[in-house]
């Protein structure tokens, strides 16, 4: 089951708000269907993001994907981690494995996002 | 993820969905790509034991009087010197001096081989085959229906192997085969592999294929995936068709000259041996971090000229960071010689290197180190 805590996009990626910042990783799911995760390109602190714009990209060892901000803000702090084990990202990706946080968060990017009771539903739909 | 399944199934199929192994279609047939991690089975086929399903690869048996000046005319390394229970890679080429096929080619007696061929370029190496030998003295069988094959590969399978078949192992040579038995069944086994480890080829009746595989696992073995095969072969350099072989790519330029006879004419050999046949030459790159170049990716000297193509592409296990084959330019080929790399996201630094990039791999080493 994904944690209730968070909200999830159709892209797989969650965002934690907690106060004025917002913390953004990827699903279980999404890290399963990549595989092992070789490389993480992290975006650029103090960069702005809008809602659904390409921001960090993942590489594992078949193929690379694009990491889709969920809502509009400002990068204020990326998981150095990652750089140097990116294979965090598989083994915690809804804890260690977060990849960046935002301030300036737009706060009615949120609200189509989905609970965690919908995405597992959209997650049983398209699987 | 969708259910479609487009490919044949091996008789090991519901095997790797029984271990929920991720599938793929590869070459025809619906292969695992990993089971529980293409890095895990990489670093255990390196360091323990690890079995892949190779069952869709290709068999042909060629015999007869004349079957031995047939494989010398269609195949680009020496026949006839083979001893019997020897194996050799080769080449299958076309006119052109272009790549049929990469395959090993065995000798089971004096007029009798085996030919091991790629999954997908079976029919087509099959039907060129047939068109080229002598009609009345050589015969040409494809077997692969019949025939399932499972590499064991890694220091730790001649301790299995022994176990396994019950054969102490110590006679075999590298690229040597030999025949044991296994549940009272006549198999062959050969010292040969795709992973640069101490490794075998198990070659058996259909029937017996799941029975193997499960007591493999028994035994210890780790099944592993076509995502690590590709990884463990890309670190040693070995050539996969499609990639750095394929139908206009002169096998000269991989650089395996001891395959290639310069004594004897074979199909495609004016092309293949001629001195212009080493334009580009097969590299190792090296690139700095641990992106990933991918096939196809440019080659750059410098800012604007292009000197070569990558051809396979991936992050390595074994040394912690990126690494490429690429063709390039024979001028700019010599290791040391800093080249970019233009991926689809930015350019990448890299360094030409000899290969292979692995270089503690154990499949040559003496057998008896392993028992």
């Amino acid at each position: 089951m994904v944690p209730n805590d968070r909200k999830y996009s159709e892209s797989h990626e969650w965002i934690k708000v907690d106060g004025t910042t917002a913390t953004v990783g990827i699903t279980d799911y999404a890290q399963e269907s990549l595989g092992d995760i070789t490389f993480v390109e992290l975006p650029a602190v103090n960069k702005t993001v809008k809602k659904g714009q390409e921001c960090c990209v993942i590489e594992s060892v078949k193929a690379a994907s694009d990491i889709f901000s969920p809502v509009s803000g400002t990068i204020s702090a990326v998981n150095k981690t990652l750089e140097g084990s990116p294979e965090a990202l598989n083994k915690s990706p809804y804890e260690n494995g977060w990849i960046f946080k935002l301030t300036n968060v737009n706060a009615a990017d949120l609200k189509p996002l989905m609970d965690g009771q919908s995405y597992q539903k959209f997650l049983e739909e398209h699987q | 993820m969708s259910e479609t399944i487009t490919g044949k199934k091996t008789v090991l199929y519901y095997a790797h969905r029984a271990l929920g192994a991720r599938m793929v279609a590869f070459g025809g047939y619906e292969m695992p790509i990993q089971y529980e991690g293409i890095i895990k089975e990489h670093l255990a086929t390196r360091t323990a034991v690890t079995i892949f399903d190779t069952c869709h690869m290709g068999e042909f048996r060629i015999s007869g009087k004349t079957a031995c000046s047939d494989l010398e005319k269609l195949l680009s390394c020496s026949v006839g010197d083979l001893a019997i229970g020897q194996c050799r890679y080769a080449f299958l080429c076309n006119p052109q001096g272009g790549t049929i096929d990469d395959l090993i080619v065995y000798r089971i007696a004096e007029n009798k081989y085996l030919l091991v061929v790629n999954a997908g370029t079976q029919k087509s190496d099959f039907e060129w085959i047939s068109a080229n030998i002598s009609p009345a003295t050589t015969r040409a069988t494809n077997v692969s229906e019949y025939t399932a094959k499972i590499d064991i590969q890694g220091p730790k399978s001649p301790g299995l192997v022994n176990k396994l078949l019950n054969d102490s192992l110590l006679d075999l040579k590298y690229f040597y085969f030999k025949y044991c038995y296994y549940k009272d069944t006549r198999v062959m086994l050969s010292r040969t592999g795709y992973t640069g480890e101490m490794g075998f080829e198990v070659f058996c009746p259909h029937d017996l294929a799941l029975s193997l595989w499960n007591d493999c696992i028994q035994l210890g073995a780790v099944p592993a995936g076509l995502g690590a095969r590709d990884t463990l072969r890309l670190e040693m350099g070995l050539p996969l068709y499609g990639h750095e072989l394929d139908a206009q790519r002169n096998p000269a330029q991989t650089g395996y000259s001891r395959n290639i006879s310069t004594t004897k004419t074979f199909i495609g050999s004016d092309r293949v041996t001629s001195p212009d046949a080493l334009e580009e030459k097969m590299v190792g790159l090296l690139l700095d971090g641990r992106s990933s170049a991918r096939h196809g990716d440019a080659v750059f000297l410098g800012e604007h000229e292009q000197v070569g193509t990558v051809t396979s592409g991936s992050f390595s296990p074994s040394l912690q960071r990126a690494i490429a084959i690429a063709y390039v330019r024979k001028e700019h080929s010599h290791a040391g010689s800093i080249l970019t790399v233009a991926t689809e996201r930015k350019k990448i630094n890299s360094q030409v290197t000899a290969l292979p990039f692995y270089t503690q791999s154990t499949a040559r080493k003496p057998i008896a180190q392993f028992l």
